[in-house]
């Protein structure tokens, strides 16, 4: 892909597919993020 | 001059009432020159730029500022975090004083501020963005100054009205939160109508979210902040209650902002990938973009977590101001650096002195009005003759 889009339908499968990765990246990472913040929390 | 008389004067002129004089002096004088001149007396204001600092500053900093309030006794009588209580009444009355200066702040920079009641008795424009703020900030000034005066009241000696409104506490809480969920975003969204104006890497659909969230990482930074500087001034005032939670909130508000701004980093990147602008960041306002992000959004996150961590109250209260920043910040990008990016430099809106003056009286004002109260009503400390939960 050159990077140019055409129709509405090729730049929302693009950025969606592309947004779709880095959400699940993002929930993974704020999983992580919440370990890293309580791991030292006495219960 | 007796000893007494001397001890007076002495004591009234500090150094902070001799600045807050001298601020408040020339504010006036400015005040009467906005009002007898016209917005063209005192600011740079032009038809490509109508929205300078008293709206990119003393509004939406201003009420984002004032988040605390909504954000402070949802924590504890929403989702019952009684540990956080001797915070509530700071919050409060910070978020009332904002939103009064918020309020004042528009009486300068509308042109013909006598109109400002009209949205609701003339014209009610219910379609109009700008109508629902005028409505919620106009309801949440009612409602803060409700949640307010049980301090008031019990300082005036006036039982029974007071033991009525703190009846009211829950339901005024729930009515705050609704109000601020609404008028916080609603003021990005008065943006949704300029795409064109206000740069790629700011503007999204998204900004109504963008608004609402950095409000409650404002209201959690405004809180640990404002309770470093009480209790650096105004210990004397503490009681015993709030000088031992006070480290308990720091760590749990710093906690919460930490995961907020996580979470606020994320659905930036986001709203850069829905909109495929990720070429723009090599421009210099993609630059400048990424300053804010990685310097004032992730940069606190980390602190902010490390402080947790370590349970390091200095690095969060350090963190806390740097927070306050970036939300200083990110309203002056969408409001005055981004918008209007297009334009050659010699139209661009740079504020004129009286304005920032204007600016720094309102602010005076509320710090004024703060240290009156504080030093008055039972805000850091419990009245001795109400010692039941409010």
């Amino acid at each position: 892909m050159d990077g140019t889009f055409y129709t509405l339908q090729e730049f929302m499968t693009y950025t969606e597919g592309v947004t779709y990765i880095l959400i699940l990246a993002i929930l993974l990472g704020m999983l992580g993020f919440w370990i890293f913040l309580v791991e030292r929390d006495e219960n | 001059m007796s000893e007494k008389a001397a001890a007076a004067s002495k004591s009234f002129f500090t150094p902070f009432n001799v600045v807050a004089g001298i601020i408040v002096i020339i504010g006036l004088i400015l005040t009467a020159l906005r009002f007898t001149g016209g917005l063209a007396a005192v600011t740079n204001l032009s038809d490509y730029n109508p929205w300078g600092i008293w709206i990119g500053f003393d509004l939406l900093v201003g009420v984002a500022l004032a988040a605390g309030g909504f954000v402070t006794s949802a924590a504890v009588y929403l989702f019952g975090m009684k540990r956080y209580h001797s915070a509530v009444r700071p919050a409060i009355l910070t978020g009332f004083l904002g939103y009064a200066l918020v309020v004042l702040a528009l009486n300068y920079d509308v042109g013909r501020p006598w109109r400002l009641p009209y949205p609701f008795v003339i014209q009610q424009g219910t379609t109009s963005v700008l109508f629902e703020v005028a409505a919620c900030v106009a309801l949440y000034l009612a409602v803060l100054f409700i949640e307010f005066s049980p301090a008031a009241l019990e300082w005036l000696g006036l039982r029974k009205a007071r033991r009525i409104v703190v009846k009211l506490t829950l339901l005024l809480t729930i009515f705050g939160v609704v109000l601020s969920t609404l008028h916080q975003s609603s003021l990005g969204a008065l943006f949704l109508i300029a795409p064109s104006k206000l740069h790629p890497l700011w503007y999204s659909p998204y900004i109504p979210i963008y608004f609402f969230i950095t409000s409650i990482i404002a209201g959690l930074s405004m809180v640990i902040f404002e309770s470093t500087l009480s209790y650096r001034y105004l210990s004397h005032k503490m009681d015993e209650t709030h000088l031992k939670e006070k480290n308990d909130v720091t760590l749990g508000f710093g906690k919460a902002a930490s995961y907020v701004l996580a979470g606020y980093f994320a659905i930036k990147v986001i709203g850069i990938s829905a909109g495929n602008h990720w070429h723009l960041l090599g421009t210099s306002y993609g630059l400048w973009f990424l300053v804010e992000l990685f310097g004032f959004v992730a940069l606190p996150c980390f602190l902010y977590a490390v402080g947790v961590r370590d349970k390091n109250l200095k690095l969060i209260r350090w963190t806390a101001v740097l927070a306050l920043l970036g939300i200083i910040l990110n309203r002056f990008n969408v409001c005055l650096i981004a918008f209007n990016w297009h334009l050659p430099s010699s139209e661009r809106y740079f504020p004129h002195w009286m304005e920032i003056g204007i600016s720094v009286f309102i602010v005076t004002i509320g710090v004024i009005f703060y240290k009156f109260i504080v030093t008055r009503m039972p805000i850091l400390y419990k009245h001795p003759e109400y010692s039941d939960s409010h």
